[in-house]
């Protein structure tokens, strides 16, 4: 009887933690929805190019600059590295850049890239900082489609009389494409999600930028000032909704590349 | 194949090599840079102040030079233990719903409500708290709404997909064969969960409650967007606080002098818990591999 009891209120209590999770994003998506679809314009939407821009650009350049870094990052890891003191000292500093927070990044960002680089607050002073943040994601997710591709593959490569790079670039790469790109899509959803590390790096100035050298404003940052300042929530929450609207895109194409991959393996 | 193509493919092996090489460095590098130049910039403040008075000092007047920054320690270590006595029951019985209960169908359509919970940027998480939940606290206890609790509630949310994720992971990893055993025995399935699954799955689950801790510390906008950001030692839940990360980033944008140095002294500060739970995580995934 005392078992039951037990059964059953563990059942409900573990029925009430889902509920709450479920719920939560439920109510979370859905005021964001309501409240932005309600000051959601086409006047707003032209006031917002610059900062849909600015967020563009800053994709762009720091994919551009971390992917090929993680990627070399992850084949070195792989394909060459023999387990060791350097090795430990790669893996440790690469959980460590994953575990240091954003707004340490932007504060270094700040004194490094915009003050000793002399870049000003500049989309490339914020693209090279977000690019250092994206580095351990990308460098993990493609070590651990390139572990996944069969041994066999570049042993083939290499039995045919290939080349070492060759099959790196050629078979190991290849196969472990839309691992790749899942990263990337990743490392998308984190550059339009990060807030801090930006706000003290490309700066706020909400115009079109013209150059990367320019200081610009993304999405997050604009909604954090807006918040802040408190002036006009109603585009705070339609800049929200088009926040979330991105982060369901990414989100569903995320989910079509695992598709892909598991129907390719 | 004569030899001058031989030279030439040795060549390209060797320089991508170097290319490889120099990217793995790269992290190595980024990481002491970045230390480096945080340590720099914060040490000015720890030499004029000193360290022990700026880690137990009560009082912060950057106009006045005094620089104690023991309330911001104490509301960020609060903050995150509140947010993770929200996200633990919460993250840890959804992650045993997803990997041991539910069927591989409704357990696929969790895991994506989960990674979107994940994908949420934190300042939509701090505006969304702002909205919502600071109002309902200032119309049941007053004081404006923005207080600790508030900050407690957006960080427990934000940690759940954290622990979820990765608890679940553990869970799953646990082999079939314990299950079987205990259910064997006749024991039912909850209590084979509860008594077998999750002790088997211990390290992986401390994996997941040091990164929620992370999370949790670290987080800067949401919690500044909702905590009201006033320096005082917190004496109730209810309290405005301001914590490690929204002090590095609330004054930067008018400091000057020693009182940016004060900033990135704090900021040292934050570094130095990081590479504590980074340290404590090292070991705990050691710990994991060597159980397996």
């Amino acid at each position: 009887m005392i078992k039951k009891i037990k059964n059953i209120s563990l059942y409900t209590f573990i029925g009430i933690c889902c509920f709450i999770v479920v719920a939560f994003l439920v109510w979370i998506l859905g005021f964001i929805f309501i409240k932005g679809a309600q000051s959601f314009n086409f006047k707003f939407l032209a006031s917002l190019l610059p900062m849909i821009v600015s967020t563009i650009v800053m994709i762009v350049v720091s994919i551009l600059i971390a992917t090929p870094i993680g990627i070399f990052c992850a084949i070195y890891l792989t394909q060459y590295a023999k387990q060791g003191k350097l090795v430990n000292a790669i893996r440790f500093a690469i959980e460590s850049l994953s575990g240091i927070p954003s707004i340490v990044y932007g504060l270094f960002g700040m004194v490094f890239f915009v003050t000793a680089l002399h870049m000003g607050f500049s989309l490339l002073a914020g693209s090279l900082t977000v690019a250092i943040m994206l580095l351990p994601t990308i460098i993990r997710t493609t070590e651990e489609t390139i572990l996944a591709v069969p041994r066999s593959f570049a042993e083939g490569s290499l039995a045919l009389g290939a080349s070492k790079i060759r099959t790196i670039f050629r078979v190991v790469l290849r196969s472990a494409k839309t691992g790749i790109m899942s990263a990337i899509v990743l490392s998308i959803g984190r550059v339009v999600g990060e807030t801090a590390a930006i706000y003290f790096t490309a700066g706020m100035v909400p115009r079109m930028p013209e150059s990367i050298m320019d200081s610009g404003r993304t999405l997050s940052v604009h909604l954090y000032l807006l918040a802040n300042e408190g002036l006009s929530f109603s585009d705070a929450y339609a800049t929200a909704a088009v926040l979330i609207v991105l982060v369901l895109v990414i989100n569903l194409t995320m989910h079509l590349f695992s598709k892909n991959r598991e129907e390719n393996l | 194949m004569n030899t001058r193509k031989i030279k030439k493919e040795v060549l390209v092996e060797r320089t991508f090599h170097g290319v490889f090489y120099l990217a793995a460095i790269l992290c190595i590098i980024s990481l002491l840079v970045i230390g480096g130049f945080i340590l720099y910039q914060g040490y000015p403040a720890f030499a004029k102040v000193g360290v022990v008075s700026f880690l137990t000092g009560t009082v912060w007047q950057p106009l006045a030079g005094i620089f104690g920054i023991a309330p911001m320690i104490v509301a960020s270590i609060l903050v995150t233990i509140g947010s993770l006595i929200i996200g633990i029951p919460i993250g840890l019985m959804t992650a045993i719903f997803i990997a041991e209960l539910a069927e591989k169908r409704v357990s696929s359509i969790f895991m994506r409500a989960v990674e979107l919970l994940a994908g949420i940027p934190s300042v939509v998480y701090g505006f969304f708290t702002l909205m919502t939940i600071v109002p309902l606290i200032d119309k049941f206890w007053g004081g404006g709404g923005n207080s600790m609790l508030a900050a407690i509630f957006v960080l427990g949310i934000m940690i759940l997909p954290t622990i979820i994720t990765v608890s679940a992971n553990a869970l799953r990893a646990v082999p079939e064969s314990y299950r079987e055993g205990s259910l064997a025995l006749g024991e039912n399935k909850l209590m084979t969960i509860f008594r077998v699954v999750v002790p088997c799955a211990k390290s992986g689950i401390f994996a997941a409650i040091v990164l929620g801790i992370g999370r949790s510390i670290g987080e800067t906008m949401a919690v500044m967007l909702v905590a009201g950001n006033t320096v005082q030692m917190p004496h109730s839940i209810l309290d405005r606080v301001r914590t490690l990360t929204a002090n590095a980033a609330f004054e930067m944008g008018y400091a000057s002098g020693i009182h940016v140095n004060a900033l990135f002294a704090t900021a040292v500060v934050l570094l130095f818990f990081i590479i504590v739970l980074n340290v404590v995580l090292t070991i705990i995934n050691r710990r994991g591999r060597e159980n397996l």
